[in-house]
């Protein structure tokens, strides 16, 4: 396999129905950092709307047909990025160095990353960069509780944007955003209003990116200091409506490879569907760096591996949003399952 | 892929990536290890597992079936057919045992 970090970044950019992806992605094309830029378009609907406003920002946009990516494009989106592989190699389009895919509203984005990170070809020529998923300030909230599809969006994202928040006050912002970082504390959240011209890193940093992978490894850490630990946000990051919760566990002691890939294997076969995302940073035996890890339901990157540790915590953490499942099942199981090499890992709150 | 076998050499497991880029003896030894102690998981369900040629694995149930996984995450759903229950690490059952094995 090729090495991972030299793969064509895909990013998807998803989020519900009407809100605000297509302006977004306007936006963020206008970065001189996003040039090079290849735009995916998965449309509802016999027009095309969104492609033709997509046209006028990347040259390079190609209308998925067939509706939504989640239950019927797979093969057209493996097709689309094969084909764009052939054009490139054959010099038919400028040589792009980033993918975005635009879902459909009520898409699934996990289907397009398992077809990123398991489909044969692609695999080889693509690799799955961040999750981009924008939440309308006027609606997402009702959207959040009555839909399951916007729960899930929002629980797999890697960024969170708050649209359309110069329509509502500041407190209904304020309390969407509160409830949003509790449903996916890892994830970077931030309003549209936030967006400057360096906002083209929200797409382009990540952990295999050598440049952005410091920023990355910073917001993770941010994220678990501020509230992934906290048993009282635990308590409220449920979402009622879905069941989705986030907490997180930390390790005293460096958790063993083996135990850990044993245990997560076997629970991502049983409960891959309820376990939406994984993001850990191990103290792993017998290794001198941290380990990244990083799931999104059944499927997990490649792990990344960083040069050093970025402060003096070298405590493993790891942080979970799942549904249906109690952070007590979760604990004791990956803690009977390290205990069979450690004896006594410790856990923390 | 293997001209005698015709194992097709498959993708880098996940789980095979413990450090940036492992020697090969050592990867040898991890495979050696993950067989050992996925061996004290998989005896709860009657079956056991053995590394073959360093590219995939066997697991075989008491009665003889055997199947052929190339990786950690392929295992469970094949052990799950030859012992007709579900493999589960959240299950009770499961990690009394394990827990008791531990200590």
């Amino acid at each position: 396999m090729a090495d991972y970090t030299v793969l064509t970044p895909v990013n998807i950019l998803t989020g519900f129905l009407g809100s605000g992806k297509t302006t977004l992605l306007q936006r963020l094309l206008t970065s001189p950092q996003l040039a090079d830029v290849v735009v995916l378009v998965n449309e509802l609907g016999e027009i095309g709307l969104d492609h033709h406003l997509l046209q006028n920002v990347a040259e390079s946009t190609l209308l998925l047909e067939n509706g939504c990516v989640c239950c019927a494009i797979r093969g057209d989106l493996q097709q689309a990025l094969r084909d764009l592989l052939s054009k490139r190699m054959r010099g038919d389009i400028s040589n792009f160095r980033r993918v975005v895919i635009e879902t459909s509203g009520l898409a699934d984005p996990v289907p397009i990353a398992y077809t990123l990170l398991r489909e044969p070809v692609i695999c080889h020529h693509y690799r799955l960069s961040t999750i981009l998923t924008t939440v309308d300030a006027v609606n997402g909230m009702a959207q959040l509780e009555t839909f399951a599809e916007a729960s899930k969006q929002a629980a797999v994202a890697d960024r969170l944007i708050l649209t359309k928040t110069d329509l509502v006050d500041a407190d209904s912002v304020n309390t969407l955003a509160a409830h949003l970082r509790r449903l996916n504390p890892s994830a970077l959240l931030l309003g549209s209003a936030e967006l400057d011209a360096d906002s083209g890193r929200l797409l382009i940093d990540d952990i295999y990116d050598a440049a952005g992978k410091p920023r990355e490894i910073a917001r993770w850490l941010a994220a678990d200091d501020q509230g992934g630990r906290d048993p009282a946000l635990e308590v409220l990051a449920h979402n009622h409506t879905h069941d989705i919760h986030s907490f997180s566990l930390t390790f005293e002691q460096p958790l063993d490879w083996s135990a850990f890939g044993i245990w997560s294997t076997m629970l991502l076969h049983r409960h891959g569907g309820d376990v939406l995302r994984i993001k850990a940073l191990l103290n792993v035996a017998g290794v001198s760096t941290p380990v990244l890890v990083n799931g999104v339901q059944h499927l997990v990157h490649p792990p990344s591996h960083l040069d050093a540790w970025p402060n003096g915590d070298r405590r493993s953490r790891l942080v979970f949003i799942v549904r249906g499942l109690s952070r007590a099942q979760i604990e004791r199981s990956l803690a009977a399952f390290t205990a069979l090499v450690n004896p006594q890992p410790t856990v923390t709150a | 892929m293997c001209s005698l076998c015709g194992m097709l050499g498959g993708q880098v497991h996940w789980t095979d990536r413990k450090r940036p880029a492992t020697e090969a003896h050592a990867q040898w030894r991890e495979r050696q290890v993950r067989v050992r102690l996925v061996n004290t998981v998989l005896q709860h369900y009657g079956l056991t597992l053995a590394e073959w040629s360093g590219t995939s694995y066997v697991l075989s149930s008491r009665t003889g079936r055997t199947a052929i996984v190339d990786n950690l995450s392929e295992l469970w759903g094949h052990a799950e057919r030859l012992c007709g229950r579900r493999c589960d690490p959240l299950d009770e059952q499961l990690l009394v045992s394990l827990e008791h094995t531990s200590r």
